[in-house]
Formats: C-alpha cells, sequence, structure tokens
C-alpha cells in the first residue's frame, strides 16, 4: 500500500515537471495547431461574457422589486390536453445536446479521413442547431403573444424578467445561429476537398466552438429554467 | 500528429505584395498593420489632447471663453477620458507596439493570423470614426462622464443622450472586436510562435507585458461589451437593467427596479484591468530601454515577470476599490481596500528593480533613457497618492476632488505617456531606419517632464482644499481659498505649454523622417532579436531566409570579459560562458 502511494507521488511530481519543462521550453507551449489554441483562448473570453451575463441576471433578480414570475406556469406546454412543465425547453435541450454528439462524430470521421460521413455529420449538427433556434423562436413568440412579456414590461411580475430572459436568450440563440453558419461554410469546404493538405484540424476546431456553445445552454437551462 | 511547429516548418513561398495598396493599405504585414495602429492612435490622441485643453482654458480662466458652455464642457470632459484610455493609450500600446514588436522580438514571421490582424485594424477605425462621428450629431458626444454611469447617460439634461451616448457604445463594441482579433494573434504568437531557443523566460520584458495585457484585455473586455448591450438595451428597447424608479425633470421615467449600482460594479470590473491593460505594456518597454541604456542586464528578471502576472491576475479583484463612496456595502470596501494595497507589493517590487538596474550601470542618458527615468519618478509618485485612496477613510473625502485627478493622471496619463515616448525614441530607428533630432528630444522631454509636473503636482493641493472635479466652474465658493484660483489658472497655462511643446514631437517624427542621421544597425547597442534582421528597417518576412536562433537571455550587457558590451540573443554561447541567464538555474550571480 506505502509502495503504491509513493509511486504515485513520484508520478504526481514527475508530470509537474513535465510541464513545467514544457511550458519553459523553446517549443510551442500547447501541442496543437495555433487555430485551435485561438479558438481555446476565444472560448475562454466567450466564458467571461456568458459568466458576467450571467452575474447580472442574479443581481438583477435579487435587485427586482416586484415578485419574479413563476417560471414552470410560464414555461409550460400544452400537450393532448395535460400540461407538461418545461416540455419544450427539455425537447430542445435533448436537441442541442444530441447535436453535440452529432459533432463529436463528424469530428472522427473528419480524422480518420472520411470526407462524405463527416461532411454527413456536420450537416445533421447544423440542422439540430437550426431546428433548436426554431423553437427557441416558437418559445419567444409564446412569451410575445401568450402572455404579454416584453423587455420593458410584464404583467406577470417584475419587468426585469423578459428582459434578461430576452437578452441572454437571445444572445445564445446568435451564438447557435453563427454556429451554423460557421459549420456549413466548414463543411462545404470539407466536401470540396479544401483541407485534404491542411488537415482537417478546422473541424475539431469548429467542434470546439459547438460544443462550448452546448455547454453554455446547460448553465441557461439551469439558471432560467429550473430556478 | 499531423501539426508541425513554425519552426521546423519548410520555407513557405513567401508571397510579397506588390501594388501600393496591397503593401500599406490591406497590407497583412504586422509591421504596416502597426504604423497604421499609432497613426490613428496618435492622431485621435491629438483629438483628446485638444479637448483637454479647451477644459483647461475654462477651469483656468472662468467666464472668458463663450465657446465653453457647461455642456460642452462635459462632453469634451467624457470624450478626453474616453479617447486617451482606449483609443490612444490601449491601442497604441497594443495595437502599434504590440503588432510591430511581438513577431520580431519572437523571431516569427507574422502574427499567426494576419488577416485578422488585418481586419483588426480596420475595425479598430471604423471605432475611431463612429466616436468622432458623434461631435456631428445634434446633441453632440454624450457627457456622462467616461464611466458613462446611468442614471445620468440616458436621462435627458445630460448632454448628448440622444446620439452620442448610441454613438459611444457601438463604438465601443467595434473597439472591443478589434481588440479581441488582435488581442487573440498576440496572445497565440507568442505561445506557439516563438524561434528556436526562445523560452518563455528569455523573453524581453517588453512581450511579457504585452502578453500578460492582451489576456487580461480578452478577459476585461466582455465585461464592458454585457454592460454596452445592456445599456443599449435600457436607451433603446426600454429594458430596466440600470435605470432604478426615478422622477427626472419633473417626469417619472418610464423604468423600475434596475439598479445603477450593478453598471458600475460590471464597468469597473473591465476599467481596473484596462488601467494594467495599459499600464502592463509599458512596465515591460520601460524595463528593457532602461537595461539597454544603462548597459545592465534587468535586476532580478524572474522576479519582474511574476510581478507582472502576480499583477495581472490581482487586478481583477481590486474592482470597487473605485466604488467606496458608490454606497455598497461597507463591507466590500474593506475587502476592495485590502487587496488594492496588495497589490502595491508586486508593483513596489517593480520600481525596486528598475531603481537597481540603474544602480551602478553605465548610464547613457539618451533621449528614450531620459523618458524612462522620468517614469520611474512619475510612476512613483502616482503610485504613492493611490496609497491614499486605496484606503476607505481617506478615499471618502478626497473622492471626486482633483486628488484623484492628479493621481490618476500621473499614475495611467503621464506616467505610461513617458513610457510611450521612450519608446519611440528606443523603437524609431528601427522602423524607419533613422534616428530622431536629438535637440529636440532633450527639449521635448524636459518640457513634457516639468510641464507634467507644474500641471498635475499642484493638483494634490486643490484637491486636499476640496475642489471637486468634474465642474464647469468653481464660483464663489465660500471654502476655497483665492489661492485655488490663482492656481488653477496657473495650471491651466503650464497645461497650454505642455500641449504646444508636443508640437516639437510630432514634427520630429516627420522632420527625422527624411533629414534623421541614419540609424545603421542596432544603434543602442540592444540585445534582443527585432535590432538583429539581416535588413534595417526589417522587410517583409522579417528575417530573410533563415529564422533566428536564441541562445541565451535578453539582458546580456557588459558580460565580464566579453569584447562587446552587449550579446545579442542570437549569437552562440561561448564554451567558457557560465551559463547566467533567468532561464536556468544559475540565475543568480550575475547582478552583483
Amino acid at each position: 500500500m506505502t509502495t503504491k502511494s509513493n509511486e504515485t507521488e513520484v508520478t504526481a511530481s514527475e508530470t509537474w515537471q513535465g510541464v513545467v519543462a514544457d511550458w519553459s521550453a523553446d517549443k510551442e507551449t500547447f501541442a496543437m495547431p495555433w487555430g485551435k489554441l485561438m479558438m481555446w483562448i476565444f472560448l475562454l473570453g466567450d466564458t467571461f461574457i456568458f459568466g458576467i451575463f450571467l452575474v447580472a441576471y442574479m443581481a438583477a433578480r435579487m435587485n427586482a422589486v416586484e415578485p419574479w414570475p413563476d417560471t414552470e406556469a410560464i414555461f409550460s406546454m400544452t400537450l393532448f390536453g395535460h400540461e407538461f412543465p418545461l416540455l419544450l425547453i427539455a425537447i430542445m435541450t435533448f436537441i442541442l445536446i444530441t447535436s453535440s454528439g452529432t459533432m463529436a462524430m463528424a469530428v472522427n470521421y473528419a480524422y480518420r479521413g472520411d470526407r462524405r460521413k463527416t461532411v454527413l455529420f456536420m450537416s445533421a449538427t447544423a440542422l439540430l442547431g437550426l431546428s433548436f433556434v426554431g423553437m427557441q423562436a416558437y418559445e419567444w413568440y409564446q412569451l410575445i403573444y401568450n402572455y404579454d412579456i416584453r423587455p420593458w414590461g410584464n404583467p406577470l411580475g417584475a419587468e426585469q424578467f423578459g428582459a434578461v430572459f430576452f437578452m441572454i436568450t437571445g444572445f445564445h440563440g446568435l451564438h447557435v445561429l453563427a454556429g451554423v453558419i460557421y459549420l456549413s461554410i466548414v463543411a462545404r469546404k470539407v466536401s470540396r476537398g479544401h483541407y485534404e493538405k491542411k488537415g482537417y484540424a478546422i473541424v475539431e476546431i469548429t467542434g470546439l466552438y459547438w460544443h462550448f456553445v452546448d455547454l453554455v445552454w446547460v448553465f441557461i437551462f439551469a439558471f432560467f429554467y429550473l430556478l | 500528429m499531423t501539426h508541425v511547429a513554425i519552426a521546423d516548418q519548410e520555407e513557405e513561398t513567401h508571397h510579397h505584395p506588390t501594388s501600393f495598396v496591397a503593401k500599406y493599405v490591406w497590407s497583412q504585414d504586422h509591421k504596416v498593420i502597426a504604423v497604421q495602429y499609432s497613426i490613428i492612435a496618435i492622431f485621435v490622441g491629438v483629438v483628446a489632447l485638444i479637448l483637454s485643453g479647451f477644459m483647461r482654458l475654462q477651469l483656468g480662466f472662468p467666464d472668458t471663453f463663450s465657446c465653453i458652455n457647461p455642456n460642452t464642457y462635459l462632453q469634451f470632459m467624457t470624450m478626453h477620458g474616453m479617447i486617451m484610455v482606449i483609443y490612444l493609450l490601449t491601442a497604441l500600446l497594443l495595437g502599434g507596439f504590440g503588432n510591430y514588436l511581438i513577431p520580431l522580438m519572437v523571431g516569427t514571421r507574422d502574427m499567426v493570423f494576419p488577416y485578422l490582424n488585418m481586419l483588426s485594424v480596420w475595425f479598430y477605425f471604423v471605432s475611431v470614426l463612429v466616436l468622432l462621428a458623434s461631435f456631428f450629431v445634434s446633441g453632440g458626444p454624450t457627457g456622462a462622464g467616461w464611466t458613462l454611469y446611468p442614471p445620468q447617460t440616458i436621462l435627458p439634461g445630460t448632454p448628448g443622450n440622444e446620439w452620442g451616448i448610441i454613438l459611444m457604445i457601438a463604438s465601443l463594441a467595434i473597439f472591443i472586436v478589434a481588440f479581441t482579433m488582435g488581442g487573440l494573434n498576440y496572445v497565440t504568437t507568442i505561445l506557439q510562435a516563438r524561434t528556436h531557443g526562445m523560452t518563455l523566460m528569455r523573453m524581453p520584458l517588453t512581450l511579457w507585458g504585452i502578453f500578460i495585457a492582451s489576456m487580461m484585455g480578452l478577459l476585461a473586455f466582455p465585461a464592458l461589451l454585457v454592460s454596452a448591450i445592456m445599456m443599449a438595451l435600457d436607451l433603446l428597447a426600454g429594458t430596466s437593467f440600470f435605470m432604478p424608479t426615478l422622477v427626472s425633470l419633473g417626469d417619472s421615467v418610464d423604468h423600475e427596479g434596475g439598479s445603477p449600482l450593478l453598471f458600475q460594479h460590471l464597468f469597473w470590473f473591465f476599467g481596473h484591468p484596462e488601467v494594467y491593460i495599459v499600464a502592463l505594456p509599458a512596465f515591460g518597454m520601460v524595463s528593457d530601454v532602461l537595461a539597454t541604456h544603462a548597459r545592465k542586464n534587468i535586476f532580478g528578471y524572474r522576479m519582474m515577470v511574476w510581478a507582472l502576472v502576480i499583477i495581472g491576475a490581482l487586478s481583477f479583484a481590486v474592482w470597487a476599490h473605485h466604488m467606496f463612496v458608490s454606497g455598497m456595502n461597507l463591507i466590500f470596501g474593506f475587502f476592495f481596500a485590502t487587496t488594492t494595497l496588495i497589490i502595491a507589493v508586486p508593483t513596489a517590487i517593480k520600481v525596486y528593480n528598475w531603481v537597481l538596474t540603474l544602480w551602478q550601470g553605465n548610464i547613457k542618458l539618451t533621449p528614450p533613457m531620459l523618458f524612462a527615468i522620468g517614469f520611474v519618478f512619475t510612476f512613483t509618485h502616482g503610485g504613492l497618492s493611490g496609497l491614499f485612496l486605496g484606503n476607505v477613510i481617506v478615499d471618502v473625502p478626497l473622492a471626486d476632488t482633483y486628488f484623484v485627478v492628479a493621481h490618476f493622471h500621473m499614475v495611467m496619463g503621464v506616467s505610461t505617456v513617458m513610457v510611450l515616448f521612450a519608446a519611440i525614441y528606443h523603437w524609431y530607428p528601427l522602423v524607419t531606419g533613422r534616428m530622431l533630432h536629438e535637440g529636440m528630444a532633450r527639449l521635448h522631454f524636459w518640457m513634457t517632464f516639468l510641464g507634467a509636473y507644474a500641471v498635475f503636482l499642484p493638483m494634490h493641493y486643490l484637491g486636499f482644499l476640496g475642489v471637486p472635479r468634474r465642474y464647469f466652474a468653481m464660483g464663489d465658493t465660500a471654502f476655497m481659498p483665492e489661492s485655488a484660483h490663482t492656481l488653477n489658472a496657473s495650471i491651466s497655462i503650464f497645461a497650454l505649454v505642455l500641449m504646444l511643446i508636443q508640437t516639437v514631437f510630432i514634427f520630429n517624427l516627420i522632420w527625422s523622417l527624411k533629414r534623421g542621421p541614419k540609424a545603421g544597425h542596432n544603434p543602442w547597442g540592444a540585445t534582443s532579436l527585432e535590432w538583429q534582421t539581416p535588413q534595417v528597417p526589417p522587410g517583409h518576412g522579417n528575417w530573410g531566409d533563415k529564422l533566428p536562433v536564441v541562445h541565451r537571455w535578453a539582458y546580456d550587457f557588459s558580460v565580464p570579459n566579453a569584447k562587446e558590451d552587449c550579446i545579442p540573443q542570437n549569437v552562440p554561447k561561448g564554451a567558457d560562458e557560465t551559463h547566467h541567464d533567468g532561464s536556468g538555474e544559475h540565475s543568480e550571480g550575475k547582478t552583483v
């Protein structure tokens, strides 16, 4: 037992030394293409954007003078005469997470050099993303026409509810839409064999962005619909 | 792994642009982009300088100039602040010097994504155009102060609350896009495109400063973007993020339940790191200028690097010291006063190290060196007054007085501009191949240095008297002695002289382009890579056929037993040389 823990300690310190050696070496700090590192750093900044949006949302909700509307009642859907709370949003979340799966498949096939399947899965991802945005538009329509909620007013309670909801889901929706466009452009280039020489890291970079947008959605989902 | 490091890649056939437009307008060469950034930044900087001249005229000689009324005064003040902090300092330090120096100093041919880099400068250009357009719309530019605090930013009664503020927000958003494209390039280039032998701990401090500042910019500008979006919604869509229920000019506004404090928190979460985004590249560049012109290695290189990193990290946890009088929770005040005072420690380490670098150095009082030494003075003074303002109990009476104006102009305005001048005098020969005229440079330094003190030192006194900042005119306020008024007049005269002397600098820049003495190769005897290019000024692609290989750190000045008093980074180590650079274990023993 003791020997085993000693062994792990040694490897841990070796790993640490390895990290230090890597970082202080004269080679590239991260063993990845430039574009991939740039996407990671961009996503770090984007994390700050969404993080600050969500913190601002919490502050607005805490400061609101009128009560926050009951989200479970607002975000429910009537189907076959029954009320299902959060049904639409559950479907939307499921679709977006599924799209992360298809994206991962696309990256896999891209590195294997299977262009046809890469394009197929990228298109599937883009279509799933597009259907997500469509459902979001439907949800906005519900809020606006059935509940009369606007950014500047809310008959059900605090007016900040509409404002932060439209702002943050709108900003996220724009991210998804940008992702769909980005995916379509890259998929088109893949199908034309544009990356045969350069390598298919671009598919993974696109995937990074897409997974990030999904991850952000999980937080928005939790903060807006579950709390 | 299909990916190959850049230094190991085959030399691509480098595409050389030929037409004038491809070479100087839509250029993707980092050097041309740097010059474009610099020219635009210096141009808006001059606009902001002239605005401050108008403000000083009004403050020194109230009721004399009919062209300045309370509204225009506030508008000039807002635009002066915003332009100086963001469109001049951030753009010139990172967009100008960052672009020029990063690829040359790390030994690569260009930024990693030149096309994005080109977009960056053109987005910056558009943001400047949008900003300046606000002078020509109805109502003029916004007069809400550069911090743009709601509710007065939005309410009627504040000048420029119709179009000025919208253009300001739009311009900031475009600037953030421009900065993001540039900043991603700077960070990725420094991390990934360093040449053989250029380890992180062999990089000149200039690069460290630019690197940390770019990283901070990428994390701090999101806060400004978010607050700009929310404010734009409050303005245009009638939301109530920042607007509380209130009565304005007799009418109750159409907002309810918003929090003006929220904006202040978001703004300063960007605003305080922004101070260091401007300061850190300046710290780095002044370190290199001091070491080069004192012919001595920088004292405590590793400590200098870590101080930069620690300042960068801590600066995200001090923002609310701008808000001690805003009405926020007092427990916050205690926390933020503590973090603010802690940040003085790495900053003081840097100041001591600069002084110790000069100590027993072979100091050459060249123009860049004069400005660098001037910086050490002004920065120490500005930093010390910061200790006053960092303590809640001292800040409360001093907040919103001229003491604050004096403090941030000394520490962020004058100090950073001193470094900018030092850097321009230092690197102008590299960019143009000509030296700047030395006589004019010395005149410029002494007038600027003494002028800055003549302008800002008396302001500390005004602050102690309780003279409030941002006021259009003081009038016959009972607590203000006559001396405050005469002092204001003298400050204004010195400020105008200080402004006027900058024309000497601009003239020198243009005159020396053609008539300055030829600089030749490495005129200052510097060790860092940017001076070791085959062509001077560096040509397209920077390095000719082969990338340089780095063998040592950037501070091998006056090495014992060496023939030359400086050994460039790309000179191989001699057999008898001990390994004593900052990157190895044997980093001590050099500085004695």
